[in-house]
């Protein structure tokens, strides 16, 4: 009893103890705050990549693909059973996609994902990324008319409403091309004219017989002034090579941009947006491609060896998954026809071939075991390849993972070092108090009790540090996005880059294990730094701590 | 565990001549050996020879002492400083082991039993008073006088017990003239307050013995002999039997037998 006491008396009268409680609760609440930010960071991501990637993925790296998806379908659905909760089929291939943008080309790299629309969505949350709301109910690759996320101002017009007039402009603009060039041609053909005149003349001597008509025909040109405006050489000379921008066509029928539309394609927002601050610094994103917008993809077709194939698509949507990684190279079209340009569909059966097989499994089925069900099913020898999506973001997963790791051992080593604290201060008091363990040691107290005292001591310092350091970083979790806001104030620096970090709140999660483990490890450093001083007070000679002066 | 019985309410203040120090077991199955109304050696020492080992140089303080204490008698150990007076003293009370010689208390060997025998013998049988008081300055008036009794007791043990011990506490407290200062802090008492209350706390356990070092010498005259007239009346009125170290030859006139150290040796006995 008098043990209890004493450590509470010392906690209570012993101010220096309060500078090991104060070191001891920062490096708790530290840990506390870290980890909470760290599992937020984590299980966003994990959400976002599970998000948009399907459980398990069968895929082949050959260029025909699997030439018999519902073959592997049905072996797969054998094999897992009730645990399949979707499956469908996926051509994926890397592509090369370019546009243009106020006259100038770009050029951009990009995985081009063939799906079935109707299946794509069982696997994957892939919908609920998308812009349009009757996209995220069910996506058909048409453009729509308006709508799209209406709350992205820098987004709109979007849709038929940008096409629209933007395709007016372009074909009123390629008429007056098409003017220009015809007179361009007319004026060159004259010229021709005059130089063969000339030429004639020189021969005869006689610049007389110059056709005075053609002169005039000349003079009426060179004042003319958009052949002023086309005055230079290169401009001139440029305007001839290039093709006219008509719109593309198709069967041979004439394509009217302005009310129709290519084969669909969904971008990631990434492709079609930058992320940036307009000059009052507010984060703004800027649209250089839109829905509505066509876009032209050179992908390989499944020939051996392969050939480039060009093939336009309008925007019809953007994804965003917030997983920047994704969202600035995967481009969805649908799967029919990414099949029928690659050449991928049997003439005979009429089915096609795909480069991957996605599965959805049921909640709270095994992962790791239903991979490796199927890799005993398909083995490497088939050439098919079977991940789970942990397999495919692995070292991302692992490398956040190993970075939470070391940050927890930096952090412990800081509480390791409120621990030396602890103990000098320990060995501070157990001097001050050695006439004190004298005289209990008088009044026949056994070492182990004088012992008992000091870690009982470290207890109650280690369990009210972790205890207050535990509120103190909740307290922190809690508020800490308005306390981002105060540092952001007062170093006028941005703690949480929203153009680069994909969120507008700072995520956390606070894990009740965590909790657990970050106060239990504090009190554990707090009481072997109090085993030493312990020990020490423990074998003090009663007789010298009582003379002690 | 153990129950004290309270002999103390009716001896010490009733002052009741059958008073007697008894330690039992919980079952009173267990009586360690206490004063009795005969004249009995309690504690006897023979041959005791201490040296401390001072930087390679071993200083001899005792060399060959003999000594006995008779039940309910108050004797003084007398002598000059160094002569080895409260070396003997903490000898008999275990706190310090000799080079040689025994010691026996109730006529069982006590010097060579094991530490934690020893520290129960201490919490026990034994009551301890200092010169400069070593009261637990964190602690109560009231605490300070319960904390051989919270040593004695595990939590469950003391939980049990805490509202008869706070009242033999209170006793105690009134016996020695500080019942209405039971919260006060040591840091809040004068030195012969904090002298009494340390005398309480030695009483606690309705101890066999009392050691008391220099008891007075921190203390002027009158507080000195209002504490020494305490002791007595402890002796006198409820056969506490005490050995007491003092330099004082007027307290030690005052005692009932005298043991005399000079040079490490007993040099008279009264």
């Amino acid at each position: 009893m008098y043990k209890l006491l004493l450590c509470w008396r010392y906690l209570r009268t012993r101010w220096i103890a309060l500078a090991s409680i104060v070191s001891v609760m920062l490096g708790v609440a530290t840990l506390v705050v870290v980890n909470s930010v760290m599992d937020g960071f984590t299980t966003l991501m994990q959400e976002r990549m599970h998000g948009i990637l399907s459980d398990l993925v069968v895929e082949t790296r050959s260029t025909a693909g699997l030439s018999q998806p519902d073959w592997y379908s049905d072996r797969i659905r054998e094999r897992l059973g009730d645990s399949v909760s979707g499956i469908t089929t996926v051509v994926t291939l890397p592509a090369m996609m370019t546009f243009t943008v106020n006259g100038q080309s770009h050029t951009q790299q990009i995985n081009l994902i063939g799906i079935d629309e109707a299946t794509y969505a069982s696997v994957s949350d892939f919908s609920k990324y998308l812009l349009h709301p009757d996209n995220q109910k069910q996506l058909d690759f048409l453009l729509k008319e308006t709508g799209y996320d209406p709350s992205r101002e820098s987004l709109q017009p979007a849709g038929w409403e940008h096409r629209r007039p933007n395709e007016r402009l372009k074909k009123e603009f390629a008429k007056r091309q098409q003017e220009f060039r015809s007179e361009l041609e007319r004026y060159d053909e004259l010229k021709r004219k005059i130089q063969e005149q000339q030429s004639e003349q020189k021969n005869e001597n006689n610049l007389d017989t110059a056709s005075d008509e053609a002169k005039s025909e000349i003079n009426s040109l060179e004042t003319d002034p958009l052949a002023l405006a086309a005055n230079s050489a290169d401009a001139i000379n440029s305007l001839r090579d290039s093709k006219p921008l008509s719109a593309p066509t198709g069967g041979g029928r004439s394509f009217d941009a302005e009310t129709e539309q290519q084969i669909g394609i969904v971008l990631g927002i990434g492709l079609g947006c930058v992320r940036g601050r307009d000059q009052d610094n507010n984060v703004r994103d800027h649209f250089y491609l839109r829905p509505g917008d066509d876009v032209s993809v050179a992908f390989p077709n499944a020939g051996t060896p392969p050939k480039a194939i060009d093939k336009s698509f309008t925007v019809v949507d953007f994804y965003e998954s917030k997983m920047s990684e994704y969202d600035a190279t995967f481009a969805f079209v649908p799967l029919r026809s990414l099949q029928e340009s690659r050449g991928m569909i049997d003439p005979q059966t009429g089915k096609g071939a795909v480069t991957s097989i996605q599965i959805k499994l049921k909640q709270g089925v095994d992962l790791a075991q239903a991979r490796d069900i199927l890799r005993s099913e398909f083995p490497p020898e088939s050439l098919v390849i079977v991940n789970s999506w942990k397999d495919t973001q692995g070292p991302l997963l692992a490398a956040v993972a190993l970075e939470t790791t070391i940050l927890n051992i930096l952090l412990f080593m800081i509480i390791a070092v409120a621990g030396f604290g602890i103990l000098a201060t320990f060995f501070m008091i157990v001097v001050e108090k050695t006439r004190d363990i004298g005289v209990l040691k008088a009044l026949g107290s056994p070492g182990s009790g004088i012992a008992t005292i000091f870690l009982g001591y470290g207890v109650l310092l280690g369990t009210v540090g972790a205890g207050v350091g535990v509120v103190c970083g909740l307290l922190f979790v809690w508020k800490i996005n308005e306390i981002a806001r105060v540092i952001e104030f007062i170093t006028g620096r941005e703690v949480f880059d929203p153009t680069i970090y994909y969120f507008d709140k700072i995520p956390t999660i606070i894990h009740p294990a965590m909790l657990v483990w970050v106060s239990l490890g504090s009190v554990i450093i707090a009481v072997l730094a109090s085993v030493l001083p312990a020990v020490r007070a423990a074998r003090m000679h009663p007789v010298e701590a009582l003379r002690y002066e | 565990m153990s129950k004290i019985l309270n002999p103390v309410k009716n001896a010490a203040v009733a002052g009741a001549d059958s008073s007697r120090y008894r330690v039992v077991g919980v079952d009173g199955d267990r009586d360690i050996p206490t004063a009795t109304a005969s004249a009995a050696c309690i504690i006897k020492a023979s041959g005791l020879t201490k040296s401390y080992r001072k930087q390679n140089v071993v200083v001899p303080v005792l060399r060959g002492v003999d000594f006995q204490a008779e039940e309910k008698r108050i004797t003084a150990i007398v002598g000059q400083s160094g002569s080895g007076k409260s070396t003997l003293l903490h000898l008999l009370g275990t706190l310090d082991q000799p080079d040689e010689g025994e010691i026996f208390f109730n006529g069982a060997r006590i010097d060579n039993v094991s530490a934690r025998e020893r520290d129960h013998f201490r919490n026990t049988q034994l009551g301890m008073i200092f010169q400069f008081y070593h009261l637990l300055p964190e602690l109560t008036l009231l605490e300070n006088i319960m904390a051989p009794a919270m040593i004695r007791h595990g939590i469950f043990s003391y939980w049990k017990r805490r509202s008869e011990l706070k009242e033999r506490a209170r006793e105690l407290a009134a016996v020695v003239g500080l019942e209405h200062r039971l919260r006060h802090r040591p840091s809040q008492l004068s030195g012969g307050e904090m002298q009494r209350t340390a005398i309480a706390r030695a009483l606690i356990l309705n101890p066999s013995l009392l050691l008391a070092d220099e008891p007075t010498g921190n203390l002027d005259q009158e507080t000195g002999t209002s504490i020494l007239g305490l002791l007595q009346s402890l002796n006198e009125e409820h056969n506490l039997t005490i050995v007491m170290v003092t330099h004082d030859e007027y307290v030690a006139s005052q005692c009932d037998a005298l043991v005399r150290l000079k040079g490490g040796r007993v040099e008279r006995l009264k």
